[in-house]
């Protein structure tokens, strides 16, 4: 019986080892540029950029650079974006309305010099098509230091973390307030870069106060590992982000700033209110310490 | 656990939720633990005598089960082949998804969950879910891409009727994987009340697998209703439309360890097996219409209910290894069987289940003198103000 068609043809298969293999010891860039700027007792701050949003992206990436961001969240859109809420559903559908693809994103990527580390954030399909290994090795070239794919739990990791190993590309894990005391010090082992606190069961996006599980995995997750551990998804403001930075180590800022973006506020804009996260956080922690 | 082996006959997946290289559990950390708690909450349940028992007395009693085998006396003349139809189209709701919702709804009841989500395409499955959350006492909220629910607008109708809130997806293509999407966005921010009743034998391990099993009775009645009517023999051919691809699991599953041919159908412009290559979306690994760099193609069907650019991962299975072979129909051909078998059967099927009907009329040759069991697994109700609009 022939089923015919594309589609029954094997293809190349770098996914099919679902072994985890154990993280490298070694801090890579993320991670070590990371965990410096926290022994020098700053909060970390990783702001959230749609690739291809506008013609002026690369320049915001920039902008939120020079504005005081630690490292900078990359989003390389996705047709299917499920972890996201309507703010950065939205940007991935003007980037890619506008033609952005991965490769032109990476391209330009390659030739920003944000000075802070890139860590790309997709979904798992846009590296499984382009493959496993080809998708790390691309990244790497553009000078990204880690990637964030959302939909890639613990249990399917292991083929990318491979190749991603192999290329130097650190592997963002998310940890999740639903998850089991049990399964937080696995995700930690795995993470490379910083652990992924999600703050909230939900999606990505504003919220009007800060959700009572952001400070609750925060606290879980530094009781367990001593990587970075950054709260994102419902941290919209300064005051949210000092407030969580009581426990966690610091924050991703996402749909807040895209907000802005989707708004017309630009680079500046962008500078502006990633410089008063900023701000605050150093006072917040002055204050404290 | 059963080895991967012995998926190749429908059984078990392997223990990371595979069948052959497809299936897995693609979903973001925050929905890992409720799989486990379903799959843990599945397998417990299906070897529960009490839980079976609860399931058959409704099935039985409440959706009309079992469907007839029905004997297609004069297209079988016109065709010249043997058509029987499994009809699950007689089933309370109109269609085979009440067997599955019935299943999924008892199942959340168990676990503790008072509020069920669901997506749908033609709104067949929503219905099912919003009746079944009516008959439990359940809150019930249905995703429905806003194309469809224009083009089906009679089953929005309904769902609200039976006390479920219809929420229209407006991203992307604003069909069935939009829907999805917006209900497995739901589902992460609900999970800890709220039960995701997936609509097809796709998502993420163990949605596949425990749906298909929800639909193995039309396998089962089938295969007996054959064996009475054709002298204790199987169906040269079985054959099914596919979208996701449930209704084709229930009765595929029925004849996997037999001789008979098996023939999924899918519409030319959602064709992921025949068209599609490899992807991950909706927590799977699959065949997926996808561009170059992985992004989802909007499928283009006529029917709602098959509008979906991914299929099932054991339909990705049973294709790769030969079991099942897929075919494609136009929508041209669908509105000819659609006319077609309400002619000569007084049978108005749906336009989902026409697809197969369209695949046997096309290859009537090749199918000529031979046995064939098509899955009639919706009435054309819902799709007549449709039809009236196509046909003058």
């Amino acid at each position: 019986m022939s089923s015919g068609g594309t589609g029954t043809v094997s293809v190349g298969t770098d996914d099919l080892d679902l072994s985890i293999p154990d993280a490298p010891q070694e801090p890579g860039a993320l991670e070590s540029v990371l965990r410096e700027a926290r022994a020098a007792g700053r909060k970390l701050l990783v702001p959230y950029v749609t690739g291809g949003l506008g013609s002026d992206w690369a320049e915001v990436v920039r902008a939120v650079a020079d504005a005081g961001a630690d490292a900078i969240e990359i989003g390389v859109p996705f047709s299917d974006p499920v972890m996201d809420g309507p703010v950065i559903q939205a940007a991935s559908e003007q980037a890619l309305a506008g033609g952005a693809t991965p490769v032109s994103i990476l391209d330009e990527l390659a030739r920003v010099d944000a000075g802070v580390p890139l860590a790309v954030m997709t979904y798992y399909n846009i590296a499984f098509r382009t493959g496993l290994e080809r998708f790390a090795r691309s990244l790497a070239a553009s000078g990204v230091a880690a990637a964030i794919l959302p939909d890639l739990p613990l249990e399917e990791c292991g083929p990318w973390a491979r190749a991603a190993d192999a290329a130097g590309v650190e592997t963002v894990l998310l940890a999740a307030p639903t998850a089991p005391d049990d399964r937080l010090p696995r995700v930690c082992a795995r993470a490379r870069g910083f652990v992924y606190a999600v703050g909230l069961v939900g999606v990505t996006g504003e919220r009007n106060s800060l959700a009572a599980s952001s400070l609750v995995i925060a606290k879980r997750l530094k009781a367990v590992t001593d990587k970075p551990v950054l709260v994102g998804v419902g941290v919209s403001s300064p005051a949210q982000a000092v407030e969580v930075c009581q426990e966690a180590d610091g924050v991703v800022i996402g749909s807040a700033l895209i907000r802005r973006l989707l708004d017309g506020e630009g680079p500046l804009g962008a500078a502006a209110f990633i410089g008063s996260v900023r701000a605050a956080l150093d006072a917040g922690w002055a204050t404290r310490r | 656990m059963s080895s991967p082996g012995e998926a190749s006959f429908m059984g078990e997946p392997s223990s990371d939720g595979r069948f052959g290289e497809f299936g897995g559990r693609f979903v973001p950390e925050t929905l890992v633990p409720a799989c486990h708690e379903l799959e843990v909450a599945f397998r417990a349940a299906w070897s529960d005598p009490g839980f079976r028992t609860e399931l058959d007395d409704l099935l039985r009693d409440y959706a009309g089960r079992p469907s007839p085998l029905t004997e297609c006396h004069r297209l079988n003349e016109v065709l010249g082949l043997r058509l029987l139809l499994k009809r699950e189209d007689l089933n309370h709701t109109g269609s085979h998804k009440i067997n599955n919702v019935l299943g999924q709804a008892l199942l959340a009841r168990r676990m503790g969950k008072t509020r069920l989500v669901a997506e749908t395409g033609a709104g067949q499955h929503g219905v099912a879910a919003a009746t079944a959350a009516a008959l439990l006492g359940m809150d019930c909220m249905v995703y429905m891409g806003e194309v469809d629910m224009a083009r089906q607008s009679l089953n929005v109708f309904r769902m609200r009727l039976l006390g479920a809130e219809v929420v229209p997806a407006v991203s992307g293509s604003r069909t069935l994987k939009d829907a999805v999407n917006e209900a497995m966005r739901d589902w992460v921010a609900t999970v800890g009340n709220t039960h995701y009743c997936l609509g097809s034998v796709m998502g993420p391990h163990p949605y596949p697998w425990m749906v298909r099993e929800f639909h193995r009775v039309i396998g089962i009645e089938s295969r007996a209703q054959c064996a009475a009517l054709l002298d204790g023999a199987v169906p040269d051919v079985v054959t099914a439309c596919v979208g996701g691809g449930s209704n084709a699991a229930g009765i595929f599953s029925g004849f996997a360890d037999t001789s008979a041919e098996l023939v999924g159908v899918e519409p030319a412009g959602g064709a992921a097996v025949r068209r599609g290559v490899p992807g991950v979306v909706h927590g799977m690994r699959s065949y997926l219409m996808q561009d170059e760099y992985g992004q989802v193609l909007e499928a283009q069907s006529i029917s709602a209910g098959l509008d979906y650019p991914g299929v099932g991962p054991e339909h990705s299975h049973l294709a790769s290894i030969g079991r099942a072979r897929y075919e494609t129909v136009t929508d041209a051909e669908v509105i000819d069987a659609f006319q077609l078998l309400s002619r000569m059967e007084g049978i108005i099927p749906a336009l989902e289940p026409a697809h197969a009907l369209a695949w046997v009329s096309r290859a009537r040759e090749e199918l000529a003198g031979r046995t064939v069991l098509l899955n009639l697994s919706g009435r054309g109700d819902k799709d007549v103000a449709q039809m009236m609009e196509i046909l003058g």
